[in-house]
């Protein structure tokens, strides 16, 4: 009984709002936009795809290449990485807040160092190897919007202090 | 069911349907769909950014709509602790005025920039009406850019409405006063004799924003209210409502209510123009403040300027024109089209209605009274009305329009908000307000197109809305539904200082021009540090320099000793993170001022004095990673003249770097 006490005044009080109502009908919908994603669409959709060994971002072993070291790209990439790193990173195997470089570049290709700089945090969310780092770390690598000559100029710095020539 | 189970529903049902077809109480006027209307989902956007004055909080706050959700407070006539405005060297120059630094204004009015009649974005304008000042908020940024004084002014309230193109930007003074400088010094009731009206036109730059006083109309003495531009055919003229035509000095409150009715003052600005061009404008010597926001610097600058072009408009016979109106006009509003002008008279028992192609016609034919005002031309009340909505409600303050030729007015006195029709005058619904709205607002309500959509009422007193807080209650915003026939309340919200004026716009219009970070390579501040390289502490004389940097979760330095007490130090903190949404701050024990919030790539200045020996100890205010709480250091205070060297230092990589530095 109590039940269909209940479901008729629901019903009496739909008649009521009926009754009086002369906008409220109106569709509620579409009062918001919808929020877009700062994230690369793999980074929300396919995790099962990521790939340790090139990383995620623009950069690959097709548009990534390294020959001879570049001493003029390398000096630009120092001056880049003392405003820009150097506070977490020091250039021997020494942690900081970060870790130290020496031997980055024996650890890694070039265009996952490239993918890692410029896009850390989806990587920071999937890559096992940079996921174990922020155990140790603690502090989330920063992204500290390298533009794309800057970081190739870093990564050539990088390959100077591994003693690349 | 029994037959008597069922009529005790029946009644049940009647005595619903009797008390919610009855909007007496506050929690019946809102229907059943009211939440669903508002409520945006976690992770989803607001439809529409507002920007709400906050009053005499000298703040401007930004509210999503429809949720009413705040989303940013921005100091502008007043310093902000959690900001560090006004209180980092670099924008204390923002404050400044002829009178010195005056870190408080009343925020009353806020007009967005526009191009072709309609809001573009790019910045808000805002008036101080105490210490008369107006100023630029530059929407990439939510920051205050620029804030320019008004002189020959008191009481900047008729302001910052602006032409369609933002061309100008009006402030009119609501307390006329003598012009300034010495000859100011005269026995207060002479009003009549000695007391202007000045009227400024500050022309801002399509480009940059910048802003400058064009020229000054000096007026009659009567209280100047609030002003609205023509638009599309009436783009040209500029209306604004005055009161204590009376020009009374003493008890304004019964002598500047005296007659029946007082005006809008019709300005013909592009002829005011034309007269200024051609170097009719008399040159005034003055002083006043000019301050500007460098975002390459970010250090703000000011300037005083000392000379302002007045054009007397007595002088003129066809600038100025009067249109009588009743009983002490607040309200001066334009529709979509420019060809109608409402006037609300905040003691009138009528709402006018005046027609831009009768006044034209009017001045046209001469159709003017036979007694002028203060020497100018009075056109009949007649000539210029369009019509009267007749017993619209009581104490009319304000009206905006939907865009479908409706009108919205607020009605203090009877607390409602009252929808008409412009064509034929005729009411069309009323719907209360708890309680005593002042302002309304109607995003792009203002414009010649508005989004019917929302309105907002601005209230002054919430009394039993909000759970009580003692004696000082917040005011409140109220949100109704106006798409269909009748306005729905949807939802009420509290706000910060009193609401006067606010406007909104599609949130699509500003949302993705936001500056995220600045570049730290285009950082011009004299005392950036780029990099833990450059960081050092220079002393020159008592002053000590603190070239410092952060970033995650660490300063360089953070050991500092050899200050001495009788130094000030100057903490230059330049963040180095190049990441969106992760502001640095800075803290010291006993300075006494406030806190720095730096944002990336930013460099900003927090100065100290010590006022004891000791260690002092410095830390990071905003939490910026799992390791926030070791992003601290300390600062050594010694006895002037004191054998302790000056050195900084960070751990021991950085102490040989910054060694190596010196």
């Amino acid at each position: 009984m109590n039940k269909q006490i209940i479901t008729t005044l629901s019903i009496a009080a739909a008649l009521v709002i009926a009754a009086c109502g002369s906008s409220s009908h109106e569709s509620a919908s579409a009062t918001t936009t919808t929020a877009s994603s700062e994230q690369p669409k793999s980074a929300a959709t396919d995790p099962g795809s990521y790939d340790p060994k090139r990383g995620e971002g623009k950069y690959d072993a097709s548009n990534v290449t390294v020959g001879a070291l570049d001493a003029a790209m390398a000096a630009k990439g120092k001056s880049i990485a003392e405003t820009k790193c150097f506070s977490c990173h020091k250039t021997s195997e020494e942690k900081l807040v970060g870790p130290g470089w020496k031997g980055v570049t024996s650890r890694h290709p070039a265009h996952w160092i490239m993918n890692f700089i410029t896009n850390p945090d989806p990587m920071i969310n999937k890559d096992p190897e940079v996921q174990a780092q922020l155990e140790i770390c603690l502090v989330r690598m920063p992204n500290q919007n390298l533009g794309e000559q800057e970081a190739r100029d870093i990564v050539e710095f990088m390959r100077q202090n591994d003693g690349a020539k | 069911m029994s037959t008597r189970n069922l009529s005790i529903c029946m009644l049940a049902a009647a005595a619903l349907y009797i008390t919610s077809c009855k909007p007496k109480g506050t929690s019946n006027a809102v229907s059943g769909d009211a939440a669903s209307k508002t409520y945006v989902a976690p992770g989803k956007y607001d439809e529409f950014y507002s920007f709400v004055s906050g009053g005499f909080s000298g703040q401007l706050a930004v509210y999503g709509l429809p949720s009413g959700r705040l989303l940013r407070v921005i100091p502008v006539f007043s310093v902000d602790p959690e900001k560090g405005w006004g209180y980092s060297e670099e924008t204390k120059p923002m404050l400044n005025t002829s009178h010195g630094f005056v870190p408080w204004d009343d925020l009353h009015h806020v007009e967005m920039s526009m191009t072709d009649g309609v809001a573009d974005g790019k910045w808000v304008f805002v008036n101080g009406n105490n210490t008369p000042r107006l100023a630029r908020v530059d929407l990439k940024t939510f920051r205050t850019a620029e804030i320019i004084e008004l002189p020959n002014s008191a009481g900047n309230h008729s302001s910052p409405f602006g032409t369609e193109n933002s061309e100008y930007i009006v402030a009119g003074t609501r307390f006329s006063v003598p012009e300034d400088g010495e000859a100011g010094d005269v026995p207060i009731s002479s009003y009549k004799e000695n007391f202007k009206g000045h009227i400024s036109f500050v022309s801002v730059d399509k480009n940059t924003g910048n802003m400058a006083i064009a020229f000054q109309l000096k007026t009659p003495g009567v209280d100047f209210d609030l002003a609205r531009a023509g638009k599309g055919k009436s783009n040209g003229w500029f209306f604004f409502s005055c009161y204590n035509s009376e020009q009374a000095n003493t008890l304004l409150e019964v002598n500047a209510s005296q007659r029946d009715k007082d005006f809008i003052m019709a300005v013909n600005w592009k002829k005011a123009e034309e007269y200024v061009k051609a170097g009719k404008g008399k040159k005034q010597s003055i002083k006043y403040a000019h301050n500007k926001y460098n975002e390459e610097t970010h250090t703000a600058t000011s300037e005083m300027e000392n000379e302002v072009t007045v054009l007397d408009v007595s002088e003129f016979p066809d600038i100025v024109y009067f249109i009588p109106c009743p009983k002490s006009p607040h309200g001066c509003d334009v529709d979509p089209t420019g060809e109608y002008i409402v006037g609300s008279g905040k003691l009138a028992a009528l709402l006018p209605v005046f027609s831009y192609d009768k006044i034209q016609k009017a001045i046209a034919d001469k159709a003017f009274e036979p007694e002028k005002y203060a020497g100018l031309p009075v056109i009949k009340y007649e000539a210029a009305l369009y019509g009267e909505v007749k017993k619209p409600g009581l104490g009319p303050l304000h009206t905006e329009f939907d865009g479908n030729g409706n009108a919205y007015t607020s009605f203090f006195v009877s607390s409602e908000v009252v929808k008409w029709n412009i064509k034929d005058l005729k009411v069309l619904d009323r719907q209360p307000t708890y309680y005593s709205v002042g302002h309304l607002m109607i995003p792009g309500g203002n414009t010649r197109k508005p989004f019917g959509k929302y309105l907002v009422a601005y209230n002054k007193i919430t009394k039993d809305r909000y759970l009580p807080t003692g004696p000082e209650l917040s005011q409140s915003a109220q949100l109704f539904d106006i798409s269909g026939d009748k306005m729905q309340l949807i939802l009420d919200f509290p706000t910060i200082g009193e609401p006067h004026y606010a406007q909104a716009v599609p949130a699509s219009l500003i949302k993705d021009k936001q500056l995220k970070i600045f570049d730290i390579n285009s950082n011009k501040h004299p005392y950036a540090t780029k990099g833990e390289g450059e960081a050092k502490v220079v002393r020159q004389g008592n002053q000590v320099h603190v070239y410092i940097t952060a970033i995650r979760s660490h300063f360089a330095p953070d050991n500092i000793e050899g200050v001495q007490m009788g130094d000030e130090v100057y903490f230059h903190v330049t963040n180095l993170e190049q990441d969106w949404d992760v502001p640095h701050g800075f803290g010291v024990k006993g300075a006494a001022n406030g806190e720095l919030l730096v944002m990336p790539g930013e460099t900003t200045t927090l100065k100290w004095t010590p006022d004891r020996t000791g260690i002092f100890p410095i830390y990071c205010t905003d939490f910026c990673s799992a390791l926030h709480q070791e992003m601290q250091g300390y600062v050594r205070v010694s006895p002037k003249g004191s054998s302790v060297p000056l050195t900084y230092s960070l751990g021991d990589k950085l102490k040989n770097n910054l060694t190596a530095a010196k």
